[in-house]
């Protein structure tokens, strides 16, 4: 694998799983509990939609056969889209987003601020301008934590259960394939691996605040960074690339 | 009886850029001051509009009343002095 | 005062043209039709959300797909200001949203309709909310501070709504002859139940006589609906769009456009809830609503568990 190979599979990779979050994000229009926090979560999806938008975009710079963001976000097989599986889980009930957005958070919080000193410098702009954002997301999901750990007995259940649910898919955010370990190598990427202690932490911090019990389950769930996903993702693309697919002359 | 809400009302006031005065943007609902903030950045500095915001439960503002305004205002159209302009100056003297 | 001496005291006011304001003495019965009409136009900002919603995740671009979630955001948040500029006259935003499910309350009839296929998207933006702002800008003069307050704001807000959604229309009619048939679709579905926004002919309008004497409204339907036609055909014919109105032409002598007549036998039908979608948008309304009352009351019961703390 060449640097050029391993940069462009890299940037896939972090574009996706911001693609695929804003996709299940941007779900929540129209549906959330109170009018506010409608607008709040399609502002966290449309801050997704933006750095997907920017990784995808270099990303078909780095590749150099002219691909542009769109045709890298709409066009290609399910198997060459290599996000974490924790981005593709349903939107599920509103506890559930919550819990899926503080323990993606916790991660991107560490993982772009070690890419804001990246040595490639577009990498870098990009992760200068995404940690802000992931700062607030993070805030704003560990406050609804709060919120519903504390609030009732009800709401404390459903955030516990979101917490079991998706803490199998929490491990993969921290593999290193090939292409990570040559980019660690290059000083362009990050070491995931060595972001983990670090996450559990701050997500153990946050969940014991919030009265929610660490799940004790260690069995993990991989596969996204190789292409191979959950049943979900299928449904995804079905409706994501829909025009695109079915008008593949037309342009919007 | 039902324990749904929609949660407190709060109003909401915007500083447009550093050194400005805060000014009322209009409301939100939220449950605390940080659920209140965060509402009101999500809703009133969207593009841009804010440097800074304040939020207070609208329950802990007082307005004047209409009917009052006449004793509340109409008192100082008359104290002219209070105003720069009432005073005569000596011709020729200057920054003053 | 008693009531006469309100009232009088009250319409002199709005004959010299101020606002009134939230303290200020009013007389019952407009405050009650404030409370209708704003709580309506709150309504008909949110339940507008589910027609665009509808295309969100099927959006075709990363572009387009910005675009639209920022716009439906705009109008949650238009909903948010009317539903605030209402709560000052002593209704809660519970209240609202109880009288909207119950079928008290009522929204604008243009949301009752399907968006079928992408240039629905294009077809909401140029003309739903074309002829909204027609509307809106008109309200910017009217004279419940809060109410025109909010419309200010949501004027400056929405005018890239109208024209994201001609520019979507100006794409499609660029593109392939499935686009371009997409767009005629699109128009012509949309086309007729844009002009009955507007609501009945003036010489049918039960509730204008005293929105106008208390300059609530301040242009008529058909001029406010005459407005719109004049400016859209031009704006149709540039990007090659028919409009499906035979009836359509340019009055040299009155030098506006006369139309069609509109289907008033239709626009009743949908106000009493027989439209293609009254059902399932109301659904839609009362199924989230209910099953985000569990997260409000976490909210609310947290904030209660920290008062006791400090």
């Amino acid at each position: 694998m060449t640097k050029q190979e391993a940069l462009y599979q890299y940037l896939l990779q972090l574009g996706d799983n911001a693609l695929i979050q804003s996709h299940r994000l941007s779900e929540w229009c129209s549906k959330g509990p109170i009018l506010e926090e409608d607008l709040a979560l399609t502002n966290i999806a449309l801050d997704y939609i933006g750095r997907a938008q920017n990784l995808l975009h270099y990303a078909g710079e780095v590749e150099g056969k002219g691909q542009s963001a769109d045709q890298l976000a709409y066009r290609r097989p399910e198997h060459q889209y290599y996000n974490n599986l924790i981005a593709e889980m349903p939107k599920g009930d509103f506890a559930f987003t919550i819990a899926k957005q503080l323990l993606i958070s916790t991660y991107e919080l560490l993982l772009y601020t070690e890419l804001c000193h990246s040595k490639d410098e577009t990498l870098a702009g990009i992760a200068g301008k995404a940690i802000k954002e992931v700062r607030y997301h993070w805030t704003h999901s560990r406050d609804w934590c709060y919120r519903l750990g504390k609030g009732t007995v009800l709401s404390n259940e459903l955030l516990q259960q979101a917490v079991n649910d998706l803490w199998m898919y929490t491990g993969e955010q921290f593999e290193m394939g090939a292409e990570e370990e040559l980019m660690l190598k290059e000083v362009i990427g990050c070491d995931n691996k060595a972001l983990q202690n670090k996450w559990l932490e701050m997500v153990e911090t946050v969940l014991s605040d919030s009265n929610i019990k660490i799940p004790t389950a260690t069995y993990n769930q991989s596969g996204g960074r190789k292409g191979i996903h959950t049943e979900n993702m299928g449904h995804i693309l079905s409706e994501m690339q829909y025009l695109q697919r079915a008008y593949p002359e037309a342009i919007w | 009886m039902s324990t749904d809400t929609q949660l407190d009302l709060w109003e909401v006031f915007i500083q447009s850029r550093p050194g400005s005065h805060y000014t009322h943007a209009g409301s939100v609902h939220a449950s605390d001051n940080q659920m209140a903030l965060q509402n009101a950045r999500d809703i009133y500095t969207r593009r841009n509009e804010g440097t800074s915001i304040w939020v207070v439960p609208a329950k802990y503002v007082s307005a004047s009343n209409a009917e009052d305004a006449g004793m509340f205002f109409d008192p100082s159209n008359d104290k002219m002095y209070r105003h720069p302009t009432f005073y005569v100056m000596p011709e020729g003297a200057k920054q003053i | 005062m008693d009531a006469i001496a309100i009232e009088n005291a009250f319409q002199e006011k709005i004959d010299k043209d101020l606002n009134i304001e939230p303290k200020d003495q009013m007389p019952e019965k407009y405050r009650l039709h404030l409370i209708r009409q704003i709580s309506q136009h709150a309504h008909s900002e949110v339940i507008g959300m589910q027609p665009e919603g509808n295309w969100i995740t099927r959006a075709p671009s990363l572009r387009s797909k910005q675009i639209l979630l920022a716009k439906i955001q705009d109008e949650g948040g238009h909903g948010l200001y009317l539903y605030s500029a209402a709560e000052t006259l002593g209704i809660s935003r519970e209240e609202m949203i109880e009288q909207l499910h119950s079928g008290k309350a009522k929204y604008s009839n243009i949301f009752n309709y399907p968006s079928l296929n992408w240039a629905d998207i294009g077809a909401i933006g140029w003309l739903v909310d074309g002829a909204a702002i027609v509307n809106q800008v008109s309200l910017q003069r009217t004279s419940y501070g809060p109410y025109a307050r909010a419309m200010v704001r949501i004027c400056k807000e929405e005018s890239f709504h109208q024209r994201q959604g001609y520019e979507i229309m100006a794409n499609m009619m660029k593109g392939t002859n499935e686009q371009k048939a997409m767009a005629q679709d699109a128009m012509n579905r949309w086309w007729w139940p844009s002009l009955m926004m507007f609501g009945p002919h003036d010489s049918d309008s039960p509730n204008s006589g005293n929105a106008f004497k208390w300059k609530i409204k301040r242009q008529s339907n058909d001029v406010l609906r005459q407005r719109f036609i004049d400016k859209t055909v031009q704006q149709a014919e540039v990007i090659g769009l028919s409009i499906p109105d035979k009836d359509l032409k340019w009055n040299e002598e009155k030098q506006c456009y006369d139309h069609g007549e509109i289907n008033w036998e239709e626009f009743n039908q949908v106000i009493n809830g027989n439209g293609p979608c009254n059902k399932q948008r109301m659904a839609h309304h009362i199924k989230y609503h209910n099953e985000g009352a569990w997260v409000r009351e976490a909210a609310a019961a947290y904030q209660k568990h920290i008062n006791e703390l400090n």
